[in-house]
C-alpha cells in the first residue's frame, strides 16, 4: 500500500536562483483520482513558481470546495493556505489581500465553485480587480459528487451517465472579460507547454488574472461524448499564438522570424512573446477577444492561449486608496490614532 | 528512436543493475525480498542455486553488484547486498532437505576436476545431480582452494566454508585429496570423459633480482604461500616488525594475519599512491582500523641484511605522473632513500598462472603468455575434452567469477559428454509477472526507505587481534538486516508501458519523483537524451521508448534513476503502466 512518495529526487535536479529545489515547491501526494487533470495543473503551478524564483512562504493559496479546491494541498506545501467555504474563495482572498498586499495570491476554484455556488463572489472579485491569480480547474462536472453536469458543461455533452446536458454553458473567460479582468487566458491541463507560460504571465500581471483550465475528469467526464474529455479537447484545441514567457532580466533566446511574433510587455519589464497565427488580433481589445472566442466556438473548437491582456494599474488597493504599507503591519497607533485625530476629522465635516 | 523491444530479455536484464553486474547473475532483489519476508531459507537457496557459496560470498565477495546498485545513484551508498547475503546464510535453518537429489543410477560419464576451489566445486555441484561420476583432485587435505588457503579465518570462519563445501562433496563427489596432479598426460590416461582444470593462479610474484633477496631468504615470504601455511597451521608465528609489500586484498590479509600471530609493528608499503591501491576500500579500512599504517610511493630498492639476517628494507621515493593517455609512471623524487627496519617481509605483489604439469605435446594449445588457449564462451581448450575455468583460465579474478565460470563449464561438459554442440548455449529462464494486487497494493514493498546504509559492527579490536580465528565482522543483526533490505529499490520490478492504453494525461510524468518519464516528440537518441525533463546523461543506462502515441509524441523513460516505486502505475487511470517482476535465472547444465 503506498500513498507515499519517496524523498529521493533526480541527483542532477537543479536549484533556482533562490537556491531552492523543485521539491521545495511540491506539496503532499495527491489523493485525487489517478489521471486527474487537476494534478497536471498542480505540477504546472509547481514548475511556474519554481522557475519564477518566488519564495514559497510569500505565496497565499486559497480555495473553496471541490476536487479543484483540494489541490492547494498538493502544491507549494510551504505557502500559506486557506481552504474556505464553497464558492467563498474570493472573499477570503480579498480579506487576506487587504491585510497583506505584499504576498502573491493564487486562488484555485472549480467550475462548480465558480460558475454555480460562487458566481456572485466571482463576479465581484473580478470587478474589483483584486491583485491575484484566479485559476479555475474546469472539468464540466461535479466530480466530487459523482459527476453531475456543471454550469460549464456544453449543451449536448454527455459524461459517464450518458445523458446529454440541456442547459446553456457559462463561458468563464467571456464573463471575466465582460466584468473587467485585465488578464484572461484559457488552457488545457494536458498542455503544459502553454499552461506554464500563462501561469508565469499571470504571476507577473498586476491586478486580476484569470485562467480557465480545461481539466478532464477521468472518472466521470472522460467519455467520447463529453466535450471536456482528453480526446475531445485535444482534437478541438485552437490556440491563439504560442507563448513564451521571458522574465525581465533574461535575454531573448527564442527568435521567431521577423513579423511572425509579437511582444507583450508586462508592467515589470518581463515579456510575453506570442507567435502569431491565424488568430492574430489586438490582445488589448476586449471586443476582438470576445469576437475570437465566439468565432472559434462556431467552428466547434475551443480557443486557448492568452485571450486578453490589458493592464489596469489600479488594483483594489489603488481604487480604495489604501496606504502603501500592508495593513497587517500597521501599529495600533496608526490604525487607531486617537480621539484628537477623530475630532479633527469630524470637524472637517462640519 | 525506435520503439524499445522489451521482449528481448536483455533489455530488462540490464535494468536490474546488481544482477547484471554479478558474474553469476544472482537475482539479488528477489533474495532481498525473501529476507524482508523472513524467508531466510528461500533467500539462501536462491543464492545457493546461483552462486553456490552464499555464506562465503556474504563475507568475502568482491561485490561487483554494489558499485552498480541503483541506490548509489540516488544517494551516497548502495544497498549492502553482500552483507545481506550473509544475513540469509546466518539465519537460515537446516536446508539439506532442499538440496538436489543425486541419482543413484549414474549416467556412466566420468569427470575429473583438478583443483578443489570454487570453480571445480561449482562444476561438481552442477553435474552431480545429473548423474555424473565426479573425481576431485586437490593437493591440500581439504577442498576449498583459495577460499580456504587465502582467506583468513577472521574474515571467513572455517565452519562456514566447511558447510558449503560439504553440501557439494556430500553429493557423492569422489575426492582425491593431498594428491598433487603433476602430469596431465597421466590424467588423460585415466580415460575420463572430460577433465576440468580449476587450479587457480597459484604462483605469487617475487622480487628475485632485488639486492639482498638471496641473503635474506629466510625472512622473506611469498604472501599467498605464507597465508596458506598459516591456514594449514604450518606457520604459527612471525617477527615483531613486518613489512607487507603490495596494495591488493592479499596484502590486506597478510598484514592483518601478521598482526594476529606475533607482528606488532606491521606496515604496508606500496609503490604507487594510496589512491591507486587495488584492494577493496572496505578491506583497506579494516586494515587501518587494526592500526596498520600504509606507506605510499615507496619503491623497493634493496633488502638490507646484517650478519646474514634481514634487518630492513631500502625504498626509493617516487611520485606518480600521469601521461595524457592516462598511463602512470612512477618517477623518483630525488629525496634520500628510506630505510624501514623489519624482521620479516611478506610479498603480496600479485599472482600468476603456472602450468608446469601440463605437457605441451598433448594437443592443448598455449598462447604467447604460456597460458592454455581457452574459449571465452565454452571454456573448452583445443583438446576438446579439457575445460579450464576460474583463475586458471585467464588469471586472478575472484570467487564469484570462478563460480560463474564453473556454471558455464558444466554446461559445456554436459553438452560435450552428450555429443551436442558446446557453442549452442541455453538461454536464461525468464518470467515477467504483474505485481498488481489492488489500487495501491503491490506484491512487493513499493515505498522507498530513506534509511542510510547500516554499518556492520565489529568485535573489539583487541579481542580480534588476540586470535586469528575470531571473526571480525559480526554481520547485521536481524533487526538491522530487516531495515537494510528495505533500502533495495526492487529494480527487477519493471515499469512496463502499454501505449495503446495511454490517454496522455501526463499523470505519470507529473508524479515521478525522479523525473524519469517524458512525453516528447521523437528524435535521434543523442538529441532525445538532452531534451528530456532531466537530461539522460548516464549513457550506460537505456532509454525506454514507446511507439508513437495519438498526439504523435512518444513516451521516453530514462531507466537511470527510476526508484521502481510504482507511482507512475498508481497514478495511471487506464493501467497503461504496470509493475511486473522480471526474474532471470541463468541457464544451468542439464536444463
Amino acid at each position: 500500500m503506498s500513498y507515499i512518495i519517496s524523498d529521493f529526487r533526480h541527483p542532477n535536479a537543479k536549484v533556482n536562483d533562490l537556491g531552492l529545489s523543485k521539491r521545495d515547491y511540491e506539496g503532499a501526494l495527491s489523493t485525487l483520482c489517478a489521471g486527474c487533470g487537476h494534478d497536471s495543473i498542480s505540477a504546472a503551478i509547481v514548475q511556474s513558481f519554481f522557475e519564477m524564483n518566488i519564495e514559497p512562504h510569500k505565496v497565499v493559496k486559497t480555495s473553496g470546495i471541490g476536487c479543484s479546491s483540494k489541490t492547494p494541498t498538493y502544491f507549494l506545501g510551504r505557502a500559506h493556505g486557506f481552504n474556505s467555504v464553497h464558492g467563498r474563495m474570493p472573499s477570503v482572498s480579498t480579506g487576506a489581500n487587504m491585510a497583506n498586499k505584499d504576498l502573491q495570491y493564487i486562488g484555485i476554484s472549480g467550475d462548480g465553485d465558480t460558475a454555480s455556488i460562487g458566481m456572485g463572489q466571482f463576479a465581484h472579485v473580478v470587478r474589483r480587480n483584486l491583485n491575484m491569480i484566479y485559476l479555475v480547474m474546469n472539468n464540466g462536472c461535479y466530480g466530487l459528487t459523482k459527476g453531475q453536469d456543471s454550469a460549464t458543461a456544453d449543451v449536448g455533452s454527455a459524461g459517464k451517465k450518458g445523458v446529454a446536458n440541456q442547459f446553456a454553458a457559462i463561458d468563464l473567460c467571456q464573463l471575466a472579460l465582460q466584468l473587467g479582468a485585465g488578464y484572461v487566458a484559457r488552457s488545457f491541463s494536458g498542455d503544459k507547454k502553454q499552461l506554464v507560460p500563462l501561469i508565469k504571465g499571470a504571476i507577473e500581471h498586476q491586478g486580476f488574472a484569470f485562467i480557465d483550465v480545461i481539466s478532464p475528469c477521468v472518472t466521470f467526464n472522460n467519455t467520447p461524448s463529453s466535450t471536456k474529455g482528453y480526446e475531445y479537447v485535444r482534437d478541438h484545441l485552437d490556440a491563439t499564438g504560442t507563448i513564451d514567457f521571458v522574465p525581465e532580466r533574461q535575454e531573448l533566446k527564442i527568435i521567431h522570424p521577423e513579423g511572425t511574433s509579437k511582444e507583450v510587455k508586462l508592467h515589470d519589464g518581463s515579456k510575453l512573446i506570442l507567435k502569431k497565427n491565424s488568430h492574430d488580433y489586438d490582445l488589448s481589445s476586449k471586443r476582438e477577444a470576445m469576437n475570437t472566442i465566439e468565432t472559434v466556438r462556431e467552428e466547434h473548437k475551443i480557443l486557448t492561449g492568452l485571450i486578453y491582456l490589458h493592464e489596469d494599474p489600479k488594483d483594489t488597493h489603488a481604487k480604495i486608496n489604501s496606504v502603501d504599507k500592508p495593513l497587517n503591519s500597521l501599529s495600533q497607533a496608526e490604525v487607531c490614532p486617537g480621539s484628537a485625530v477623530l475630532d479633527d476629522l469630524n470637524a472637517g465635516f462640519r | 528512436m525506435k520503439e524499445t523491444n522489451i521482449k528481448n530479455v536483455s533489455y530488462f536484464h540490464k535494468v536490474v543493475d546488481c544482477q547484471y553486474a554479478c558474474p553469476a547473475h544472482t537475482p539479488v532483489p528477489e533474495y532481498i525480498r525473501m529476507i524482508a519476508a523472513r524467508r531466510f531459507d528461500d533467500a539462501y537457496m536462491i543464492n545457493w542455486e546461483s552462486n553456490v557459496f552464499p555464506g562465503v560470498l556474504g563475507r568475502t565477495c568482491d561485490r561487483p553488484c554494489e558499485p552498480a546498485c541503483r541506490r548509489g545513484r540516488v544517494e551516497e551508498q548502495p544497498v549492502a547486498i553482500c552483507r545481506l547475503k550473509r544475513v540469509a546464510a546466518d539465519h537460515k535453518s537446516d536446508i539439506t532437505d532442499r538440496l538436489p537429489d543425486i541419482p543413484t543410477e549414474k549416467n556412466g560419464k566420468r569427470i575429473a576436476l583438478i583443483g578443489g576451489g570454487p570453480a571445480s566445486l561449482t562444476v561438481a555441484r552442477d553435474l552431480m545431480p545429473l548423474g555424473y561420476h565426479v573425481d576431485l583432485y586437490d593437493d591440500q587435505y581439504k577442498a576449498g582452494g583459495f577460499m580456504r588457503s587465502q582467506i583468513p579465518s577472521f574474515r571467513l570462519p572455517e565452519t562456514v566454508l566447511d558447510e558449503e563445501v560439504n553440501y557439494i562433496l556430500d553429493m557423492g563427489v569422489n575426492t582425491h585429496l593431498k594428491q598433487k596432479v603433476s602430469s596431465m598426460r597421466s590424467m588423460l590416461e585415466k580415460d575420463y570423459d572430460a577433465i576440468f582444470v580449476g587450479t587457480g593462479a597459484p604462483r605469487g610474484r617475487d622480487l628475485p633480482k632485488l639486492e639482498g633477496r638471496q641473503e635474506a631468504n629466510d625472512n622473506i615470504h611469498i604472501g599467498i604461500d605464507w597465508l596458506a601455511n598459516v591456514a594449514f597451521e604450518h606457520t604459527e608465528s612471525i617477527g615483531e616488525k613486518v613489512l607487507v609489500l603490495g596494495g591488493g586484498n592479499t596484502a590486506m590479509d597478510c598484514c592483518r594475519t601478521a598482526r594476529r600471530i606475533g607482528g606488532k609493528d606491521v606496515r604496508i608499503v606500496v609503490r604507487s599512491p594510496k589512491a591507486d591501491m587495488k584492494a577493496s576500500p572496505w578491506e583497506i579500512e579494516d586494515a587501518e582500523h587494526e592500526g596498520i599504517p600504509m606507506f605510499e610511493n615507496h619503491t623497493p630498492k634493496a633488502f638490507v641484511c646484517e650478519n646474514g639476517k634481514l634487518v630492513g628494507m631500502l625504498f626509493e621515493l617516487v611520485k606518480a605522473k600521469y601521461a595524457e593517455n592516462g598511463r602512470r609512471s612512477l618517477v623518483p623524487t630525488g629525496e634520500p632513500d628510506v630505510l624501514i627496519e623489519c624482521d620479516d617481509v611478506l610479498m603480496a605483489l600479485g599472482q600468476m598462472n603456472s602450468f608446469p604439469w601440463i605437457e605441451r605435446d598433448l594437443g592443448i594449445e598455449f598462447n604467447d603468455w604460456d597460458m592454455p588457449e581457452v574459449d571465452k564462451t565454452t571454456f573448452q581448450t583445443s583438446l576438446k575434452n579439457i575445460f579450464v575455468g576460474g583463475d586458471a583460465a585467464w588469471g586472478p579474478e575472484n570467487v564469484i567469477t570462478a563460480v560463474a565460470h564453473g556454471h558455464q563449464a558444466a554446461i559445456s561438459i554436459d553438452k560435450y559428454c552428450h555429443e551436442k554442440d558446446t557453442r549452442d548455449r541455453p538461454p536464461p529462464g525468464t518470467t515477467l509477472i504483474s505485481q498488481k494486487m489492488g489500487f495501491h497494493d503491490w506484491l512487493y514493498s513499493a515505498p522507498v526507505s530513506d534509511d542510510l546504509r547500516f554499518v556492520v559492527s565489529h568485535v573489539d579490536t583487541e579481542l580480534a587481534l588476540s586470535d586469528r580465528k575470531i571473526e571480525v565482522e559480526k554481520g547485521f543483526s536481524l533487526e538491522q538486516g530487516l531495515k537494510e533490505v528495505q533500502r533495495c529499490l526492487n529494480c527487477d520490478v519493471q515499469t512496463v508501458f502499454e501505449k495503446d492504453k495511454c490517454i496522455e494525461c501526463d499523470a505519470c510524468e507529473d508524479i515521478c519523483p525522479t523525473d524519469c518519464i517524458t512525453f516528447i516528440d521523437n528524435d535521434e537518441e543523442d538529441i532525445l537524451r538532452q531534451s528530456l525533463k532531466m537530461p539522460a546523461d548516464n549513457l550506460e543506462q537505456s532509454l525506454y521508448v514507446s511507439a508513437e502515441l495519438k498526439t504523435k509524441r512518444v513516451m521516453v523513460k530514462d531507466e537511470n534513476v527510476c526508484l521502481h516505486c510504482g507511482l507512475c502505475s498508481e497514478r495511471c487511470p487506464t493501467g497503461a503502466w504496470d509493475m511486473r517482476k522480471f526474474l532471470l535465472h541463468e541457464a544451468k547444465a542439464g536444463r
